[in-house]
């Protein structure tokens, strides 16, 4: 069971909102970077996330960028899930590599702030501040195989090969 | 039934009888990083306990992003890349060789290939008929060691386009038109695959800045036949022997069929700060601009110099616009200067930067002001993307960019040309 706190966000927030290229010359000082991390849609985002919280965003989380330095910023944040309406194609391969969720669920009935507990067995999300419970769809097989050894590349230290 | 072009891709290069829908690991033929991506590639790699490449000679580590480096911390990421690149056998493209995505086309893709690169814009090699697909670090990562992925076949969308360009008219409003018809995500996780007889006609120049852009829909490829063109094309690349036509199947299946006829396009922009924010070149009349940017991997090529040049030609551009060129590679660089395009951009006021991707991510050579507005050939004008989220990116095809240089406020390429 994950437990946290709900970051909002809209629609469209892009891996350049995530972490800007403008950065790129800290991508070999990880530390450093993370503490960019959503600069650009909320420039107090770092000093406000705790361990354990969620990231919730509208639709097409994620678009733009292949950099998997987006997603690894919002994992060494703390964040434990991202929540979105829908979210981009390699931004959810990355993110899923990474071994961070991503989980696809109406994000309109959460708010700011709103106390969560998800259930990645179960599939659901409780908002225990409004008491609605929610479902989110299925992650595919494959990926889920890799999530739960912790990402693509412990994955592939364990099995030295991928198979689906 | 018949197959998508993605199908047939996929089909053939994990060996099943692929549709949309089914998970496959395929065949990596070619993989590839960047200068920004590379170094977490890299480590990634290293950690992963793959220990040797699949295929050292179709492994490319490119530097184009911050080339040349703007700072210390990125020239030690620069030295990794060549420390790798010496360790492994990979090849190295070095500082002022050129984009990624140019570079790959010219040099490497084939189509019917599967070509993976840590880079989201990989896509363009779809232009020639590759399944060419952005990822990120680990699944390069798991390309460059393994030799293989996995992959979703994607469904196809059908873009069907017929009927000739007006003057001023070209590919990359073609693209901008159908990013704004459909939206940012209108194509998540699709293979757009383009017919009719536009693309028919249409040179190799144009089908990667359409192919270059799918990612912008949201597409995984965006795919183009191989014919008589892309053959020509590698024939001239001295790539003859890489030619295999490519085609769908007639009876192919798509999830939607759009149809556009190219005559009723006009000059399309995208207004801050999303793509699919677009209007016409025309309702934009009066937007002022401090810098024009022609170059990058959606139109840096030499048909884009050449159409910048023929509209500069003798004249200048307004008083306090930047006119920025960067030419996609070193080969094209040499064309230009050839076609004697450089001498007349610098004399009607360009500044010409290094082959590489330029201002593009605001990395380097021409971060934009607070409150400044760029227009733009690139890709992407998302807030921030060019260094300063207190700036305004437009984007369009050079055209117009270089009809907005010379009037310093977006104008409609038809007014000038």
């Amino acid at each position: 069971m994950l437990k946290g706190k709900a970051h909002k966000f809209g629609d469209s927030i892009s891996t350049d909102h995530i972490i800007p290229g403008r950065y790129a010359h800290l991508r070999s000082n990880l530390p450093e970077l993370a503490k960019h991390v959503l600069e650009d849609a909320d420039v107090n985002f770092a000093k406000k996330v705790k361990a354990g919280d969620f990231i919730v965003g509208g639709n097409n989380f994620g678009l733009g960028s292949s950099r998997e330095h987006a997603p690894l910023v919002i994992k060494m944040a703390g964040v434990s899930a991202i929540l979105a309406k829908s979210v981009a194609r390699i931004f959810f391969r990355n993110a899923i590599n990474l071994g961070l969720p991503v989980l696809i669920c109406d994000t309109d009935k959460i708010n700011n702030g709103d106390e969560l507990e998800i259930d990645l067995t179960a599939g659901t999300v409780k908002d225990k501040t409004n008491g609605k419970t929610l479902t989110f769809g299925k992650i595919p097989e494959v990926m889920l195989k890799i999530l739960n050894e912790g990402g693509l590349i412990e994955y592939v230290k364990k099995h030295g090969d991928i198979k689906v | 039934m018949g197959k998508t072009l993605a199908e047939k891709i996929l089909s053939e290069k994990s060996g099943t009888d692929a549709k949309a829908g089914d998970i496959v690991i395929a065949k990596v033929d070619l993989a590839f990083v960047q200068d920004t991506t590379g170094p977490l590639t890299v480590r990634q790699f290293q950690s992963s306990g793959m220990g040797k490449l699949a295929n050292a000679q179709r492994t490319v580590l490119f530097i184009d992003h911050a080339a040349p480096s703007p700072n210390a911390n990125l020239s030690n990421d620069h030295i990794l890349l060549r420390d790798f690149s010496r360790q492994s056998g990979c090849i190295l493209s070095e500082v002022g060789d050129g984009i990624c995505h140019q570079i790959v086309q010219e040099a490497y893709a084939r189509p019917g290939d599967v070509v993976v690169g840590a880079d989201s814009h990989t896509v363009t090699a779809g232009g020639l008929g590759a399944f060419a697909t952005g990822m990120g670090s680990s699944d390069v990562a798991v390309a460059m060691g393994l030799g293989k992925n996995w992959f979703r076949v994607p469904e196809s969308f059908k873009i069907e386009v017929n009927g000739d360009f007006q003057k001023g008219v070209g590919a990359k409003d073609l693209i901008l038109h159908l990013i704004g018809m459909i939206g940012a995500d209108g194509a998540t996780y699709k293979s757009l695959e383009f017919h009719g007889n536009t693309i028919k006609k249409m040179g190799m120049s144009g089908r990667f800045t359409i192919a270059n852009m799918a990612v912008e829909a949201g597409a995984k490829v965006g795919l183009f036949a191989a014919d008589a063109t892309t053959k020509k094309f590698l024939e001239t690349e001295g790539r003859g022997k890489d030619f295999k036509a490519m085609e769908a199947d007639a009876d192919a299946v798509y999830k939607k069929t759009i149809k556009i006829d190219a005559a009723k396009l006009e000059p399309t922009v995208s207004k801050p700060h999303t793509v699919d924010n677009t209007a016409l070149a025309k309702e934009l009349k009066g937007t002022k601009i401090q810098q024009v940017v022609i170059g990058t991997c959606t139109n840096g090529r030499l048909e884009d110099i050449a159409v910048a040049a023929a509209i500069l030609k003798g004249k200048k551009p307004a008083k306090n616009v930047r006119l920025i060129i960067a030419p996609a590679s070193r080969r094209v660089m040499i064309e230009a200067l050839d076609k004697g395009y450089i001498k007349t951009l610098v004399e009607a006021g360009a500044i010409i930067l290094p082959p590489g991707c330029g201002p593009c991510m605001g990395l380097h050579q021409g971060t934009l002001g607070d409150g400044e507005a760029c227009l733009s050939t690139a890709n992407r004008n998302f807030q921030g993307r060019m260094g300063n989220p207190k700036s305004f990116i437009y984007l369009s095809s050079p055209a117009t960019a270089a009809s907005s240089a010379l009037k310093g406020e977006i104008t409609d390429p038809r007014e000038v040309m």
